[in-house]
């Protein structure tokens, strides 16, 4: 199994304001699986990516990734999994400002040592960045971000590739492009995607559709 | 990985390069005026130290006569017979080219240690051309050039060996060269010899000076002060560096957890970001040494002047590339930069993966956190004033003054936002209520800034009012000191008799300026006899007296005291006082003597003969009406000694030039700090510029145009500029009092009082609105020609 969450739990606040968004949710990614988490805002979908992607750690429960227990791992650890086997795309697209699309794109990858330049140009080329390399990410339009995002992400050629919300802030037809694009790569490179989303379009198009409410995945 | 990490990062700088050159600049300024006072310093102390080891080798003792005048070399040849290792000095002012520079003389058979070492090889045909006519001088590459062609002198030979400005020759060449045949100014002379004959019983008329010690001594308060002001300007600096640091860091936040997403992990970009502070350091670090250099270079001269003239030590005029300051400048610029950085780590490895990486306001301050700043502001200031009563010694008084300055500085933004909270519940209008709560919300990111230029405001009020003081204090004591109006010195006894008897006729007065230099309660010491006349009764600047003080000092019953031995040994009027070799006598006075390093008594003239019937009789203070005419007659009847008729003019015009080169320094490190805290204002803004549209769209979307955005960021600037003038006026003040009641009274002695200049504050206030103004210009005329885009950008959140 790719990715495992085993009886996790998770709370925000304490005492009598805490709220436990997912409570003993287990959850397991194959190689090559194409998921989609839906549920209300609030019911803790984003939480329960940011465990898969080793960006949070659980109350309790447990977190594997290709098999390795990575609870209670140290931050260089996950870190290291993160880099080299994890891809994220996020709503808000968090592109590096002060560097070019060239370099948003190799960024993972580099940090990976896993730098591929004819494959980041053909990634480039099917997300059709290729004319905009020199740019910078304030010059351009939400979906040419989105699609800088989900390069950067597959540049490493992780085994994991996690979306949030990645048709969140865009328009319909542009949406549609950038979910093409997303299942497109992710089949292309092999990558199991996890996306979490409140597109029905989107999650549709998934072979497996959970719904996250009141903490637990069914 | 770090290095990926680092190129990130870093990528911010190559889009922001302004705000780059401001932090490079901003460290480089702060460095360069660090740098430029240890230079200074290190080139003063080498020369004492080069001085002392060109004269007094090991165990060897500096001897002078204790009534200051030359020695007869007699007595250098009775202490040799006597059997004591002696070796004779002579030094004096050498002019040439239209420049003085001080000859010394040794003799290099006797000298002691390395005297001869001084003259480079010291060998061969140099040593023998050294000591055979017509000599050799040995001076430093700088100065051999412009002593050569002058057709009075022997050949000229470099030496590195002695400093610039200085020259070194043979004794015989000394002496015929400053007129001093038969005289030696010093003798060398090793005192723990045993078995001869005491020093006191050969040569009676010696007394064993203060020495090359004591110079390092008295200046280094003056290095002191500069090393202060070196610190000010470093703090003026940092302020900038880590205000700039602040910002980038805040710029980069949605950067580092980016990178931290992408699996970077934690540790590297904490090694990133001290990689990018250490290799920026050495950069500016670099530049700032440069910088320190030119600027030391410039300063140097008026510092040598100073020294010379202040204590009468020599510095050369040159500056010598010494590796202390250098890695001094680096290793502070490195400190600095990673104290700076130090905040931005902290808050990296605290920020959560998942944190809000929208940019906020760097440093938003809590109430809380005002007050306890407001609370650290007060501990500093008390801390400060505590000092003096805590410890003794100059340490104390820039202590207070630290204490002062950081406590003022530090209160300033707590006191800052009470005004304007103050200010926004009286306002009622929306654009006003806008205006002051939107300053409000940027005083946090500008805080730092705004306590740069305070530290350098409220300096600058401190050291103007205190060098002002001083001036004021000065002109009028020179006034009084100086009353009569010519000033003789006989060559011998024979012509000081012809003098008396010429004078009599053909002055109002003349009055004898007669001194010994003897020990006083332990220390160094001089003591003048006076005559009973209305010179002094009117004119001489007493601070406390006893009724009937100059009567008491004609009987020869009181003695009069100086400031600084009065300060120094903490004494009382009425206190008996010990006249060395005489009577106890009661202190009945107490006057100022600025400038003088030494303690020092007055006795009646009668009472000095008796006691010292051997002293001086050579020089006389001459009261007439037409000065000119005198002076003019004696110099046609005698022969005078060089410098033997000086008219009072002349010696104030002196004694002011060496006061206002004494504090040329100051008020160049004043200017200096003021730009840097100009420059952090600047810096500061330029950089929240880029931060404020998300702040600014809103107004301008409500109606407020681009230009009126742009004005109100002016007034802004200017308006807080003002109330940080305000702050830094008491604080100035404060710090004049610390200058004037604490620091001089450790670093010299006395004491002065504090005069008040308004106008000065207002040309001052001027400046720093000027400042401000000019440091907002820019990122108000960026603002105003924004295109509408920009703004909508914000509502888009395209950006």
């Amino acid at each position: 199994m790719l990715a495992k969450l085993h009886q996790v739990t998770k709370s925000f606040g304490e005492g009598e304001t805490a709220v436990r968004v997912l409570d003993g949710v287990d959850l397991e990614v194959a190689e090559g699986a194409r998921l989609a988490i839906s549920g209300e805002s609030g019911s803790g979908k984003s939480t329960l990516l940011h465990l898969l992607g080793l960006l949070d750690v659980p109350d309790a429960g447990r977190v594997e990734i290709d098999g390795e227990d990575l609870t209670e791992a140290g931050d260089a650890r996950r870190a290291h999994v993160r880099r080299s086997k994890v891809g994220l795309v996020f709503q808000q697209f968090n592109l590096v400002p002060s560097l070019t699309v060239a370099a948003n794109l190799a960024l993972q990858a580099r940090l990976a040592d896993r730098y591929d330049a004819d494959w980041t140009q053909r990634l480039a080329e099917r997300l059709g960045l290729s004319p905009l390399m020199d740019r910078y990410p304030e010059q351009l339009s939400g979906g040419q971000q989105q699609r800088v995002a989900i390069g950067r992400a597959l540049s490493a050629k992780p085994a994991l590739l996690l979306a949030d919300e990645p048709t969140g802030n865009l328009d319909e037809e542009t949406s549609e492009s950038v979910s093409d694009l997303l299942i497109e790569l992710a089949g292309e490179t092999g990558a199991a995607l996890v996306v979490v989303t409140h597109s029905r379009r989107l999650a549709d198009r998934m072979e497996t559709r959970l719904t996250l409410s009141r903490g637990v995945l069914s | 990985m770090i290095w990926r990490v680092l190129l990130t990062l870093a990528a911010h700088w190559r889009r922001h390069a302004g705000q780059f050159a401001t932090l490079f600049v901003g460290l480089a300024l702060a460095v360069g005026l660090w740098t430029s006072v240890q230079a200074i310093n290190a080139e003063a102390r080498a020369s004492y130290d080069a001085a002392s080891a060109a004269l007094g080798g090991a165990g060897a003792q500096r001897y002078e006569a204790v009534d200051g005048m030359p020695i007869p070399v007699a007595v250098y040849a009775a202490l040799r017979r006597a059997g004591w290792a002696a070796s004779p000095v002579v030094e004096g002012e050498l002019e040439a080219g239209g420049a003085v520079y001080t000859l010394t003389g040794i003799d290099p058979l006797t000298a002691p240690g390395s005297a001869m070492g001084a003259g480079g090889d010291g060998e061969g045909a140099l040593a023998l051309a050294f000591i055979t006519a017509p000599g050799v001088l040995l001076a430093a590459p700088e100065t051999v050039e412009a002593l050569q062609g002058e057709p009075r002198l022997p050949p000229v030979e470099a030496s590195a060996q002695v400093e610039p400005g200085a020259v070194l020759t043979d004794i015989a060449t000394a002496q015929r060269l400053l007129g001093l045949e038969g005289e030696v100014s010093a003798i060398l002379i090793d005192p723990s010899r045993q078995g001869l004959r005491p020093l006191d019983a050969v040569a009676p008329q010696l007394a064993q000076a203060g020495g090359e010690g004591d110079v390092a001594r008295l200046t280094n308060s003056f290095h002191l002060n500069l090393t202060a002001f070196g610190f000010l300007s470093f703090a003026v600096g940092l302020f900038i560096v880590y205000a700039a640091i602040g910002l980038a860091f805040e710029q980069r936040r949605a950067s580092l957890r980016t990178l931290r997403a992408l699996g970077a992990p934690l540790w590297s970009l904490i090694a990133a970001f001290v990689l990018e502070a250490v290799v920026l350091a050495l950069a500016a670090g670099l530049a700032g040494v440069l910088l320190g250099y030119g600027v030391a270079s410039a300063l140097l001269p008026d510092v040598a002047a100073t020294l010379r003239g202040l204590y009468g030590a020599d510095v050369g005029g040159g500056l010598t590339v010494r590796p202390g300051w250098i890695v001094s400048g680096l290793a502070i610029a490195v400190i600095g930069a990673l104290a700076a950085t130090a905040q931005s780590v902290r808050r990296a490895a605290a920020m959560g993966l998942l944190a809000s990486a929208r940019p906020r306001a760097w440093a938003r301050a809590s109430t809380r956190r005002l007050g306890l700043q407001a609370v650290g502001g007060l501990a500093f200031i008390f801390a400060g004033l505590a000092a003096p009563e805590l410890g003794d010694g100059i340490v104390a008084g820039f202590m207070l003054l630290g204490g002062l300055l950081l406590g003022a500085a530090l209160l300033l933004p707590p006191a800052l936002a009470l005004v304007l909270a103050g200010l926004q519940r009286a306002v009622s209008g929306a654009a006003a209520d806008w205006f002051l709560a939107d300053t409000r919300q940027q005083l946090p990111s500008l805080s730092l800034a705004l306590m740069a230029l305070m530290l350098a405001l409220a300096a600058n009020l401190g050291v103007g009012t205190m060098v002002g003081s001083f001036r004021a204090t000065f002109t009028g004591w020179l006034d009084q000191r100086l009353a009569a109006e010519v000033y003789v010195t006989a060559r011998d006894e024979a012509q000081a008799r012809e003098l008396r008897a010429f004078l009599e006729t053909e002055a109002d007065a003349m009055l004898p300026i007669w001194e010994t230099r003897r020990e006083l309660l332990g220390a160094p010491g001089e003591i003048y006899g006076v005559a009973d006349h209305a010179t002094y009764r009117d004119n001489w600047p007493l601070l406390t007296a006893q009724n009937g003080a100059w009567d008491a000092v004609a009987a020869g019953e009181g003695v009069m005291v100086n400031e600084q031995l009065w300060r120094r040994e903490d004494l009382r009027l009425g206190q008996a006082f010990p006249v060395p070799g005489g009577p106890e006598l009661s202190i009945v006075a107490v006057y100022s003597d600025y400038g003088n390093p030494r303690g020092q008594i007055l006795i009646g003239i009668d009472r000095l003969t008796e006691l010292y019937p051997d002293v001086s009789r050579l020089r006389y203070a001459v009261r007439t009406e037409d000065p000119d005419t005198l002076m003019e007659a004696v110099r046609a009847r005698f022969d005078l000694p060089r410098g033997g008729l000086v008219d009072q003019q002349s010696v104030k015009r002196f004694s002011l030039s060496v006061f206002e080169r004494t504090f040329a320094v100051t008020g160049a490190l004043n200017v200096l700090t003021l730009g840097v805290a100009a420059f952090a204002m600047f810096a500061s803004l330029t950089t929240l510029a880029s931060m404020r549209l998300p702040q600014l769209a809103p107004v301008w979307a409500l109606g407020m145009t681009r230009k009126t955005l742009a004005r109100l960021e002016l007034a802004r600037a200017a308006a807080l500029a003002a109330l940080t003038f305000l702050a830094a006026l008491p604080a100035g003040l404060a710090l004049a009092w610390a200058l004037l009641a604490v620091v001089n009274v450790e670093a010299f002695g006395w004491r002065l009082p504090l005069h008040l200049f308004p106008l000065d504050w207002l040309r001052l206030f001027a400046l720093a609105l000027a400042a401000a103004v000019l440091a907002a210009l820019l990122p108000a005329r960026r603002l105003s020609s924004r295109p509408p885009r920009a703004f909508l950008a914000v509502f888009a959140q395209e950006r």
